[in-house]
């Protein structure tokens, strides 16, 4: 009885946090455009589908996604091998970003864009080679970032200098970046960190930040999803340049 | 039952996406760790429930909310809406009102809803012991994205260049930090990243995709990207302003009245 109600509760929160999408839909399609909502079952069924997924996730994110990041910080520090952390921190970043369907869309989009600006031949077999060259260093660089952002935990450096760098990265790659690619590289940042990655990589980092004397999992656990989103940009220009 | 068919496709999609993060950490907890892991069972347990979680919520999404949100996107940036109420035939920058209200709503709404960013706000919620609320990040981030969108929205429309701003973003990103307490900063610079993935991303690529085709003098392939750049930049300025708010907030409601 008892796990029927917090079900029932956790599916109740799911509903409220849909709630003001459905608000600003049912507005702007009744008062704005003034049309009739299509489909109303399949919409009802929709957001029931939508909320029990929020509700599942939710569930297992405590139950699963969160201690075995934690679970797996703690054993890697107790290990101490600074060596095998760190390759697991790239493994971690890259094999999240490579196959994230995000990315693909957005590197299938770049090639395009990359052909209609004549930087490649227009023709099909040079676009998917593109598209691949861009994932690939898309999730390069991710690996990358989760590798410093680990190696900052470690060693407890103040997290703004290395963004504030990795800020001043970017302006200066943008200066000599062809200008189509901009645009790209500036959503990529965004793009690269998936619902299930997150969790797990902020898991890692709280849990390292927590299981190392004298860093606070407050100031320095958090950050490595800061370091995922900035390396792509610069990343991705200078495969604008290069290629 | 076609929506119960798409569902099975979604779920096993998931899993083919989860697949090499699962790999990676049953492969280095076998390997290189060499640890049996606490509570195996409940830890798979809780990878199903996230799969299935997942494949529901990205088929929902599929079914009810990016149709229509796409095609609402489509119309509200069709020259015949924007158009109706001018007379002139000139379309000026303000004629795209709803199109920023839109944008504005959508952004703040679609964030309050987004997976990732719940799992970050009950992180943070554990790890502050309670001093950062789940709702309190949440709306900041939320407020962060709308304003973001809805600038980015302004920048297609006016067809200003896209690093204009965000290098002054980073600017003031930068003197934020040098104010801003210090317990925030890992934090803020993290929710720039978590915001926009599966139900921001989708919808507001929609939006751009709609303005820069139908705007006069736009590239969809050129103006169309750079939304997403600003969802992730603006969430970093509120949720700074945000914890230097409730700081302040706290200084002055200590102070004994005079």
């Amino acid at each position: 009885m008892k796990l029927l109600k917090v079900a029932l509760n956790s599916f109740l929160d799911s509903l409220r946090d849909l709630l003001p999408i459905i608000l600003v839909i049912g507005f702007f399609q009744l008062a704005v455009l003034q049309q009739p909502i299509p489909n109303f079952d399949e919409i009802l069924l929709g957001v029931l589908f939508v909320a029990i997924g929020l509700t599942l996730f939710v569930q297992g994110l405590n139950m699963g996604l969160f201690p075995i990041g934690e679970t797996m910080a703690y054993a890697f520090a107790s290990k101490g091998s600074l060596t095998w952390l760190l390759l697991f921190a790239f493994a971690l970043g890259f094999g999240t970003t490579v196959a994230e369907p995000a990315l693909i869309a957005v590197a299938s989009e770049a090639a395009t864009v990359a052909a209609l600006g004549n930087m490649i031949e227009n023709s099909e077999a040079s676009k998917v080679s593109y598209a691949f060259g861009l994932r690939i260093t898309v999730a390069i660089s991710v690996g990358f970032a989760i590798v410093i952002g680990v190696f900052r935990i470690i060693k407890g450096w103040p997290i703004q200098y290395l963004i504030i760098g990795g800020y001043i990265g970017v302006v200066i790659m943008t200066i000599f970046a062809p200008k189509e690619i901009i645009g790209i590289a500036y959503d990529s940042g965004g793009v690269t960190t998936s619902t299930i990655t997150v969790p797990l990589v902020t898991a890692l980092g709280v849990g390292l930040a927590s299981s190392i004397k004298g860093r606070n999992p407050m100031i320095d656990g958090f950050g490595l999803i800061a370091f995922a989103s900035l390396t792509p940009m610069i990343f991705v220009m200078a495969y604008g340049m290069v290629v | 039952m076609q929506i119960l068919v798409d569902l099975f496709f979604t779920i096993a999609t998931t899993i083919w996406d989860v697949l090499p993060i699962a790999i990676i950490i049953f492969g280095f907890q076998l390997l290189v760790l060499r640890k049996p892991i606490p509570n195996l069972r409940k830890i798979i347990g809780g990878f199903i429930l996230v799969l299935l979680g997942l494949g529901f919520f990205l088929e929902g999404l599929e079914a009810a909310l990016f149709p229509l949100g796409k095609l609402m996107a489509q119309q509200l940036t069709d020259p015949a809406f924007i158009a109706a109420d001018n007379v002139g035939g000139i379309i000026e920058w303000w004629d795209y009102k709803w199109v920023y209200l839109f944008a504005f709503a959508i952004g703040f709404s679609t964030t309050i809803a987004e997976p990732s960013l719940l799992a970050v706000a009950i992180k943070a919620n554990q790890v502050s012991a309670g001093s950062i609320g789940i709702w309190g990040l949440r709306i900041a981030v939320a407020i962060g994205v709308a304003i973001g969108i809805a600038l980015g929205v302004y920048r297609i429309v006016t067809g200003t260049p896209l690093y204009w701003y965000i290098i002054t973003g980073y600017v003031f990103v930068v003197i934020q930090t040098l104010y801003a307490p210090r317990l925030i900063i890992a934090l803020a610079y993290d929710s720039g990243g978590v915001t926009t993935s599966t139900v921001t991303v989708p919808l507001v690529a929609a939006l751009g995709l709609g303005l820069s085709s139908t705007v006069p003098g736009r590239n969809p392939l050129l103006d169309g990207f750079g939304l997403i750049a600003f969802a992730s930049l603006f969430p970093i300025m509120s949720v700074m302003a945000y914890a230097q708010l409730s700081e302040w907030q706290a200084k002055r409601s200590k102070q004994p009245p005079e």
